[in-house]
């Protein structure tokens, strides 16, 4: 994002900040710790995969699963979280599925499709809510941590980029008034 | 010794080093450009331009890692993954804040002509006359018609598109053709002028993006990735347009590397005799000599190799008799504005990236229209349909969230003002010995504020943005003000300002230190006044200007 980008920029993610890279912090470096180095092992990628490809599924273009959201994520929490954030992220994951398993006695990735869905809905309006109240110093929610990393992972993805989107790297020439019809792509 | 001496020397390679280098050079003058920074090779070094953006493990983001790295960079939007080398080493060069200043430093070969945001404008006689007209600071020593020759020079070597808008406030330049408004802004723009009964504008910016193959550059490829430095050349750098004419003549030696200490001074002649160096690798000292030098290290740095010289004769060092050298700083102020929805053209988009907006140019305090603050502001801004970024309120989650986002949203426009800051004796910086840089050097410390006057300003900075897209029918109009600290502009100016008296300007008209008539300071030190318009072509028309001056008085052996 240049200057006239973040001037020109109106909505952004969520109408709000970006959890993350964009907060000031103080000093401190942190390697990754355990928890989050586990979220790089197979398991966890194909769990957040999962998660991921029920916010972003395939449709008539690829789902966010197949674009590589599941190992995009860790890179992001592990580099851009802030230590506060990673940690909420970590329990987060173990929140999910305590709450999977509460409403449907199995694990997320044991649930149907449809299951998968509804399960997140739920925790979608959960967060939203949440977010309304929240007041600066409270912590964010989990799942507003998963969506927003699956959004932006799956849109800056090559498949994201080039297949939901339309990627033209090169335009070439500048023209700011052709037709557009519903249904026709975003540029990339 | 005689390898090391030029005819002229020119301190930094940034826009107004690079310009100098031209024209020495291309005037007959064997020329050494000084840069502190690493040595940019133009295309090679812009790796990241060909990237896609899946190639970048943060997508461009920045990591916990970078914002401790760059404590100052991370303050705003500069610090990013993708054009982090452009940016200096905060941990090696180091200041004070003696209150809040954000400084955005570019330390290599082209300077922040790397990275620069390209908006173009002249001054006009509105900005030469203020200081004098309201008894501000100290009058201008120029006038229009004094520099417009050069910004025509300026503006045809460049490279800057504009349309010729006929407007007093901001005279019409030699362009090349202009970029295009797209659908709304045109919309826009043609309700805001018939609202205000063409006493307001929205135009098309100007910017040193070429429209047309000039010279060995090819024309803009609308891929709005200019900070990255463009492989085709398509806008303004040193690098790809200053220093290669440079080089075409043989004349140019660059020597990236070079901290310039100090300029050497005989207090005998009144003279520079040349300067001396620390080598940033090797931390050796070298001494260069030449008939004429050329500061242009930028605003700060110029100040501060000119109060490291010739302390032996001035305390405050070279340019300081007039106590004036590092004080009067100045900047724009910005980041508030308006913004909204606009509604009717859901059947229409655009092809391209556009790196350029719109411009409502100044009209508050012009003519008739009186307010209680001097001077005033314009506004940058653009339209556009917004991304896959939105927020989709009734959507959770799912396919249709997904389909829904992969086509353009609705179209929003936002604008931001960008205001006058008058100069004041008290905002300043000044050397703090006590703090040293990787070198060993005294870094400087910043004390500089916004004043009564600017902060009136910012009130209809704000409210004004919000009246005009009202009345150009934008729905759901939002102001904002992000606040401001000194420094955000990116536009340091006036450390070393112009003036027509030794007593209360550290330079003369032709941009001549008053102690030192062969040292020359082109850069944003020399400004006496702000204007609202971004300054780089400024800088251009008065360092052209000046080597012209410069090498006519070599001819007559005046220097």
């Amino acid at each position: 994002m240049n200057r006239r980008e973040a001037i020109n920029r109106v909505a952004l993610l969520f109408g709000g900040t970006i959890i993350g890279g964009q907060l000031f912090i103080e000093g401190c470096t942190r390697p990754a710790t355990k928890d989050v180095a586990s979220l790089f092992e197979k398991t966890q990628t194909d769990f957040l995969g999962d998660i991921a490809d029920t916010i972003l599924p395939a449709t008539k273009t690829p789902g966010a699963k197949e674009a590589g959201v599941g190992e995009f994520i860790p890179v992001m929490v592990r580099d851009t979280y802030t230590e506060e954030d990673q940690k909420v992220f970590v329990e987060g994951l173990t929140k999910l599925e305590e709450a999977a398993n509460k409403k449907y006695k199995k694990n997320f990735q044991q649930l149907s499709p449809e299951e998968r869905t509804a399960f997140l809905i739920e925790l979608d309006n959960e967060q939203n809510e949440y977010h309304k109240n929240k007041k600066d110093e409270d912590p964010n929610h989990y799942f507003r941590m998963i969506k927003q990393l699956t959004m932006l992972g799956y849109f800056t993805s090559e498949l994201g980029s080039t297949k939901a989107l339309r990627y033209n790297p090169i335009p070439g020439r500048y023209d700011g008034n052709i037709p557009y019809e519903k249904g026709d792509r975003a540029w990339a | 010794m005689a390898d090391n001496t030029y005819d002229a020397i020119v301190i930094g390679s940034g826009i107004s080093g690079g310009w100098a280098a031209k024209e020495l050079t291309e005037k007959g003058l064997k020329t050494i450009v000084l840069e502190r920074g690493w040595n940019v090779e133009h295309i090679k070094d812009y790796q990241n331009n060909t990237k896609d953006p899946w190639e970048f493990p943060h997508r461009g983001g920045r990591t916990q890692e970078m914002i401790k790295d760059y404590p100052v960079l991370q303050r705003d939007y500069p610090l990013n993954e993708k054009n982090l080398k452009f940016w200096v080493n905060e941990k090696d060069s180091p200041y004070t804040e003696t209150k809040r200043f954000d400084w955005y430093r570019g330390y290599q070969v082209g300077g922040r002509s790397l990275t620069w945001g390209r908006q173009s404008y002249r001054w006009s006689d509105l900005d030469f006359e203020a200081n004098a007209k309201d008894g501000i600071a100290i009058d201008w020593p120029i006038r229009y018609k004094d520099i417009a020759p050069w910004y025509s020079y300026a503006e045809r070597f460049a490279g800057i598109s504009g349309n010729k808008d006929g407007l007093a406030v901001l005279p019409d330049g030699d362009y090349m053709p202009p970029m295009e408004m797209n659908v709304v802004e045109k919309d826009i723009a043609g309700r805001i002028n018939k609202h205000y009964n063409n006493n307001r504008h929205m135009i098309i910016g100007r910017t040193a993006n070429i429209t047309q193959p000039h010279h060995d550059r090819t024309n803009c490829q609308y891929q709005n990735k200019c900070w990255l430095g463009c492989n085709f050349g398509a806008y303004f750098s040193s690098q790809s347009a200053t220093l290669p004419a440079a080089a075409k003549t043989g004349n140019l030696t660059i020597r990236p590397y070079s901290i310039v200490t100090q300029i050497l001074y005989d207090k005998d002649t009144k003279k520079a005799t040349g300067v001396e160096i620390l080598d940033a690798e090797t931390n050796q000292t070298y001494q260069y000599f030449s008939k004429i030098v050329f500061v242009c290290a930028s605003t700060f740095n110029s100040a501060w190799v000119l109060m490291n010289s010739a302390t032996d004769v001035w305390d405050g060092g070279l340019g300081s008799s007039s106590g004036e050298l590092g004080h009067n700083v100045m900047d724009h102020h910005f980041r508030l504005g308006a913004g909204g929805r606009v509604e009717g053209f859901d059947d229409r988009y655009y092809y391209g990236s556009r790196p350029n907006g719109v411009y409502i140019p100044r009209y508050r305090n012009v003519g008739n229209d009186k307010r209680d603050y001097l001077r005033g502001f314009g506004y940058q801004g653009g339209a556009g349909r917004s991304g896959w970024s939105r927020y989709v309120a009734e959507m959770n989650i799912g396919g249709d969230l997904k389909d829904t986002l992969a086509e353009p949203g609705e179209w929003t426009i936002g604008i931001t003002a960008f205001g006058e800051i008058l100069p004041n004796h008290d905002n300043k910086i000044t050397l703090d010995k006590e703090k040293k840089d990787k070198w060993g050097l005294p870094v400087l410390a910043m004390d500089c504020e916004l004043k009564e006057n600017e902060l009136k300003m910012r009130k209809d900075m704000m409210d004004d943005g919000k009246e005009m897209l009202e009345a150009a029918g934008v729905k759901d109009v939002y102001t904002y003000d992000s606040g401001y600290f000194f420094g955000q502009g990116i536009h340091e100016m006036g450390t070393a300002r112009m003036g027509l008296d030794p007593k209360t300007s550290v330079l003369n008209k032709h941009n001549q230190v008053w102690d030192a008539l062969n040292v020359f300071v082109t850069d944003g030190s020399c400004m006496a006044s702000a204007a609202a318009v971004n300054p780089s072509l400024t800088y251009m028309a008065l360092t052209a200007r000046a080597v012209d001056y410069a090498v006519s008085e070599l001819k007559k052996q005046n220097l």
